[in-house]
């Protein structure tokens, strides 16, 4: 710190200075009350419908055909499905992240972007349920996994992780739920009184479920929120345990380790950062946020990418040490086909997205360039996806016998199911953008009045922080 | 009782300021008022506290609520896994609890968020679409950027005239009556 006293970082502040109480309110709240929509939103919302329309098209074939249409047989039974699985909702846990676990460390940067960022993990998580329930080709059969007095007198496996899945992700999407609504409520408020137009009034105003903002409420939604924070906390970090348990249980070289789940965890992590970033940086733009969701959140978030991604190249070291080190022909054949084999372009690929790009967001100047950062948000994606590809396909195309090796070439209909998620994904984005307060109304005048009092203890105080690298 | 404040919900101050608010409510509980409240756009430090309420019953409902869920997982699994359908894998215990540790596990935090949620509504009296408190028109800027304090013309100390004078005179606020 001593070095930082010569020249002295450019620190951004959470909220850019001069807002009060009613600038934020009006700010965020035109956007769904007064604001004309705009001319991309219904351009987009226009695309994201018609790729809507390609994923209905896929899951009705599948309903018709089943799942004879995807490029899925023995060896390779997983597919894209689990891949995409996988995918999406390790996307979703860096919205409960933000929203739970930064609540918790008391980090107040977390504000602007927490309503949108538990947006993206509902929205992530009906996506990421959709493919198990597809992948069961008679999605119509789906009750069979849940536990109910059925006339066949029989039960689900408790002891298969599929099954712990089931829960872990029903779970997931409930709590995932529940927390963004309870954090809605008082600004589902704001809106109701805001309101001009009746119908916006009344279905505000049903949601909004009377809130009046009593001190009494204010206290016990403070104490339920906490609490939610604290339960979402162990439950994200327990589902992507679980979701890594239906690989590390299985005695598939390559899934049967026991890095799995701390690697899924941190991998889920960095992969749904950089879809928040993927996000909040067109969001910013195209709505003028730049004072809410300033340069230091994008900075922040680049460093928890970097930090994750740190985590992640640890994973990947660990496996293939461990696979030597075993000295177990199966892991150590596992490791040298991801090198060489036919799918060695994936891997080869993802060591490229995950490990090597992100450590340019070491350097101060890109993780503050807007667009670097979107660039590598989106090559982080596309890693974390194909980290998903090697550990469902390469693990699964070449086991113990080569007598039953195989290739699996994704059809089409793999394609259209997939683009299709990401078009629903978008379509339900859009709508949350047009509908509801995208920035948490109520936590951003609490951050304005903390802003004050810290402003209205005075100079010193500011002062103090400049000078305290000398001591 | 000699005022007719039957057809009277309360009296309603309004603040500029979150601090003039909570000094006023201070001021109120120390007069000897009990049912009153304050309504604020976010939620202030102390300011319950201020209103005299402190406990509140929600962390034990989310107790209840996890212990439920946790016996209800164990309870349906080590039933099915146990004496409904008991299956014999290589002469593994059938009581094999580490494997349903996942689904109590999950189960537990279900119950538990499930009772946060709504044990949270239900002692905050919501949803409650009616209040005579929307009656205000000023009431509204509670959910923006306006503080308010109402004492209830149930409170056993409330005397109209009085308890008017007692609010204008703690300054920075404007005082309305609200119908009932």
């Amino acid at each position: 710190m001593s070095t930082a006293a010569a020249n002295p970082p450019v620190v951004h502040p959470v909220l850019a200075p001069g807002h009060t109480y009613r600038s934020v309110t009006d700010k965020i709240s035109a956007v769904v009350l007064t604001q004309k929509t705009p001319a991309w939103w219904t351009m987009s919302i226009g695309i994201s419908c018609m790729i809507l329309g390609v994923f209905s098209t896929a899951v009705i074939w599948l309903l018709i055909r089943g799942v004879g249409i995807w490029g899925i047989n023995i060896p390779i039974a997983w597919g894209f499905a689990i891949v995409n699985f996988v995918w999406w909702i390790g996307i979703g846990h860096a919205g409960t992240l933000i929203s739970a676990i930064l609540l918790l460390l008391r980090q107040d940067w977390r504000t602007s972007i927490n309503r949108f960022a538990e947006a993206m993990t509902l929205f992530a998580v009906s996506c990421a349920g959709m493919f198990p329930l597809l992948h069961l080709g008679r999605i119509w059969k789906f009750y069979y996994i849940t536990p109910y007095p059925d006339t066949m007198g029989l039960w689900p496996q408790w002891r298969s992780p599929l099954v712990w899945d089931v829960f872990a992700v029903s779970t997931y999407a409930t709590v995932s739920f529940l927390f963004w609504y309870v954090g809605l409520i008082p600004d589902l408020a704001t809106l109701r009184d805001r309101a001009k137009h009746v119908v916006a009034r009344v279905v505000y105003g049903i949601l909004a479920v009377g809130w009046r903002g009593s001190a009494r409420h204010w206290h016990r939604y403070q104490m339920a929120y906490l609490l939610l924070a604290g339960l979402a906390t162990p439950l994200v970090v327990s589902v992507h345990t679980v979701v890594s348990f239906d690989f590390a249980v299985g005695v598939i070289p390559g899934w049967h380790s026991t890095i799995f789940p701390p690697y899924f965890v941190a991998g889920a992590i960095f992969s749904g950062f950089a879809m928040v970033l993927t996000l909040a940086i067109p969001i910013r733009a195209l709505y003028g946020l730049h004072d809410f969701i300033t340069l230091r959140h994008l900075e922040n978030m680049g460093k928890i990418m970097l930090a994750t991604g740190l985590i992640v190249a640890y994973g990947y070291t660990v496996e293939t040490f461990m696979a030597w080190y075993s000295d177990n022909k199966y892991e150590i054949y596992m490791s040298l086909n991801r090198f060489t084999g036919p799918y060695r372009w994936s891997y080869w690929a993802l060591l490229a997205c995950n490990i090597a790009t992100p450590q340019l967001l070491w350097f101060r100047r890109i993780r503050s360039n807007v667009p670097a950062l979107f660039v590598i948000a989106l090559i982080v994606n596309t890693g974390m996806w194909l980290e998903r590809f090697i550990i469902v396909i390469t693990s699964l195309h070449r086991d113990f016998m080569p007598s039953s090796w195989g290739m699996y070439y994704p059809t089409i209909w793999d394609w259209a199911t997939f683009i299709g998620t990401i078009g629903l994904f978008l379509f339900l984005m859009l709508l949350f953008l047009r509908f509801l307060p995208m920035i948490s109304i109520f936590e951003m005048r609490e951050l304005v009045h903390q802003t004050n009092e810290r402003n209205s203890r005075g100079h010193n105080g500011a002062s103090a922080v400049k000078e305290s690298p000398v001591t | 009782m000699s005022e007719p404040t039957s057809n009277i919900y309360g009296i309603l101050a309004e603040f500029d300021h979150p601090e003039q608010l909570l000094a006023a409510a201070r001021k109120t509980l120390e007069a000897g008022y009990r049912k009153f409240d304050a309504f604020t756009p976010f939620p202030i430090e102390g300011l319950s506290a201020a209103v005299g309420f402190t406990k509140t019953r929600v962390p034990l409902l989310v107790l209840a609520g996890g212990i439920m869920g946790a016996m209800a997982a164990m309870a349906m699994m080590c039933y099915s896994a146990i004496w409904d359908y008991p299956l014999n894998v290589g002469g593994r215990p059938l009581f094999s609890w580490p494997a349903f540790i996942p689904i109590t596990f999950e189960l537990t935090v279900l119950g538990a968020a499930t009772s946060a949620v709504l044990g949270m509504l239900a002692l905050n009296g919501l949803p409650m679409p009616y209040h005579p408190l929307f009656n205000s028109n000023r009431f509204a800027m509670a959910s923006h950027d306006r503080f308010f304090l109402c004492i209830e013309a149930q409170d056993p100390a409330f005397n109209l005239e009085r308890t008017r004078k007692f609010m204008e005179d703690m300054g920075h606020c404007t005082v309305e009556i609200v119908p009932a």
